[in-house]
């Protein structure tokens, strides 16, 4: 307990006509992040007789995230090792994309919590713990190569503008993480997309093995390759367990499942928004099939096969958008974000189905994007309070039939 | 509004009474033209030549206007001048002329025009009214211009058409925000001023 006691010592030195009054939220910070809190809500507001706080939450989603973090390290070496055709074993994969991957992780908590602790200190607040959760999603959703400035940028953009205009945590509009991304897609396209960033340094390798390709499978399929032809260079269960090159944290669908149980076995993270997600990219996914037999029906075999071809995205199996891309990382732990989702249960379900419909109608219908689930989710973030308006407006009308009928 | 007080007819739209970040007018031809910094300027003096002419000639004939077609008596008088500006342009900067293309013409609906004449024009004589005019140009140009510097420099790396961040920069990694270039990110910076603007004046903020 000498911390304890230590922390004690130093306490009367940031309270009001201290030494440094100025850094009281600092201090909090640091207090609370080591100690639990004992201080009782007294006089006012509702006493949640609960341990689960801000911090409780936000532990357990940086725990849901550590096996999809340490794969997509292991992964992020595993490509770069592939193209430089040298062969690294498990320990070798892992470190390299450690040393790719650590560099972006401080950059981001750095430079996010600079401007948190700014603000807290300027509204004499208390520094809250939701960027530790932002911090560590930022890295796992953008390129490797993304220059650590550029990481530096959207970060702070995401903190300012995502979050502190609105009133810092819990008041946000979008997912701030998510925003984070978006900044950097269309700030600096040519570093966020096409097929040169996925794996770490192949943007102006050397040497690379002959053939070997950085796109990721939605940059392919967006490409107009069939589904056959990319099976049969990534199988099915190369792109469950995550061997695909993609965003860090987003390629093993297996590592986000493990992630996905912790959080809906503790009560984190809706899972009425995940299954309707789900369910919203199969019905979509079933309904583009359709389309896609429609249209081709349609067409003569021989004559227009070049004009086939182009519709081959139409033709991907519905389970594939499951596990192929973005979806399954965005879907667990970007869409449940309790503080831009919707917050009403029937509200959940629509949110959740929109997300996933959206996601693969971007992904499918729009050339310019390869992947919709960014897109999906901020979009559905800014629409979550009409759709709760809408859902509690006619829980009213219910209600007040109810009250008619029975007088 | 009798006023005559010139220095506050003059101060208060540049600050405390800013047709953009305050009564937020004109913020649709603001994202436009912000690009970059020489059309941003040509629109402010074009807005400003607009606002300060039709402000003197409404005032000049605020007397003797029925109320009950003045609407449309402004509007005559301020289509007017904004074909003149437009001709102008047309005739000695073409090419900016184009690159502005209707926002020039879309003067005619900028609500700080008709706002001005309704709100001080009819009820001014005309010297205070060209100043108002003029005034409220300049505040609505400043707003363009500190918005056009950030997106021109951030968005394109230069000023006025020059480079001027250099290459040794962008060898070092570097690369343009292309965000910038987008109209959302103005509207972003346009936000920030307010906001700037706001915690620096205590007059702003609203209780």
């Amino acid at each position: 307990m000498d911390l304890r006691k230590y922390l004690d010592k130093i306490k009367p030195n940031f309270e009001e006509g201290g030494k440094h009054p100025g850094l009281k939220s600092t201090f909090e910070a640091f207090e609370s992040f080591l100690f639990v809190p004992n201080n009782v809500t007294a006089s006012k507001g509702a006493h949640i007789r609960d341990s689960v706080d801000l911090k409780r939450t936000i532990t357990v989603v940086i725990i849901a995230l550590i096996p999809a973090l340490l794969f997509g390290m292991w992964n992020v070496g595993y490509f770069h090792h592939k193209m430089t055709g040298e062969t690294a074993g498990l320990w070798g994969n892992f470190f390299y994309g450690l040393g790719q991957v650590l560099p972006i992780l401080v950059v981001s908590y750095v430079s996010g919590l600079f401007l948190e602790f700014l603000f807290a200190q300027i509204r004499k607040e208390q520094v809250n713990e939701g960027f530790l959760a932002t911090g560590l999603l930022i890295p796992m959703i953008v390129p490797v190569d993304t220059p650590l400035w550029m990481v530096a940028i959207a970060t702070m953009f995401a903190v300012l503008i995502g979050k502190e205009v609105f009133g810092g945590t819990g008041m946000n509009i979008v997912n701030p993480a998510l925003l984070a991304r978006a900044f950097l897609f269309f700030a600096y396209p040519s570093k966020m997309s096409g097929d040169k960033v996925w794996i770490a340094g192949l943007d102006g390798a050397e040497k690379t093995v002959d053939g070997f390709s950085g796109a990721t499978p939605l940059g392919e399929l967006a490409q107009n390759t069939s589904w056959d032809a990319l099976t049969s260079h990534y199988s099915v269960s190369d792109m469950f367990f995550g061997f695909i090159p993609g965003a860090v944290g987003e390629t093993s669908t297996l590592c986000i499942l493990l992630g996905a149980i912790l959080l809906i076995w503790t009560g984190v993270a809706s899972w009425k928004i995940m299954l309707s997600g789900v369910l919203g990219v199969l019905f979509m996914g079933l309904l583009l099939n359709f389309a896609g037999d429609h249209i081709v029906s349609s067409l003569d075999p021989q004559k227009d096969a070049a004009k086939i071809a182009e519709y081959s995205y139409l033709f991907v199996p519905a389970y594939a958008h499951l596990i192929l891309g973005g979806f399954a990382f965005g879907i667990v732990f970007m869409a449940t974000d309790p503080v831009t989702a919707a917050q009403t249960e029937t509200g959940k379900w629509i949110y959740g189905f929109l997300v996933g419909v959206v996601a693969i109608l971007v992904r499918v219908v729009n050339p310019a994007f390869p992947e919709g689930v960014m897109m999906a989710i901020l979009l559905m973030n800014v629409t979550a309070p009409i759709i709760d308006h809408i859902v509690v407006r006619q829980n009213v009308k219910r209600r007040l039939n109810r009250a008619k009928a029975s007088k | 509004m009798a006023q005559t007080n010139y220095s506050d007819i003059f101060k208060n739209p540049l600050s405390l009474n800013n047709p953009i970040t305050v009564q937020v007018l004109g913020i649709c031809s603001a994202l436009a033209v912000t690009v970059e910094l020489q059309p941003a300027i040509v629109m402010a003096i074009s807005v400003t030549v607009v606002t300060a002419f039709s402000n003197l000639i409404i005032s000049l004939m605020r007397n003797t206007i029925p109320s009950r077609i003045r609407i449309i008596v402004q509007l005559v008088v301020v289509a007017s001048l904004v074909i003149l500006v437009d001709q102008i342009l047309k005739a000695f900067m073409y090419n900016l002329d184009k690159a502005l293309s209707v926002y020039i013409g879309l003067i005619i609906t900028n609500c700080i025009v008709m706002g001005r004449l309704e709100a001080f024009a009819l009820g001014n004589k005309p010297v205070p009214a060209l100043l108002d005019g003029i005034a409220n140009g300049a505040g609505y140009g400043i707003i363009l211009v500190i918005v056009a510097f950030v997106r021109e420099l951030l968005g394109s790396g230069s000023l006025f058409g020059f480079k001027v961040i250099p290459q040794a920069l962008y060898d070092l990694g570097y690369s343009n925000c292309g965000i910038m270039l987008n109209p959302p990110m103005a509207l972003i910076l346009i936000g920030i001023v307010i906001w700037i603007q706001r915690s620096k004046m205590k007059e702003l903020q609203e209780k």
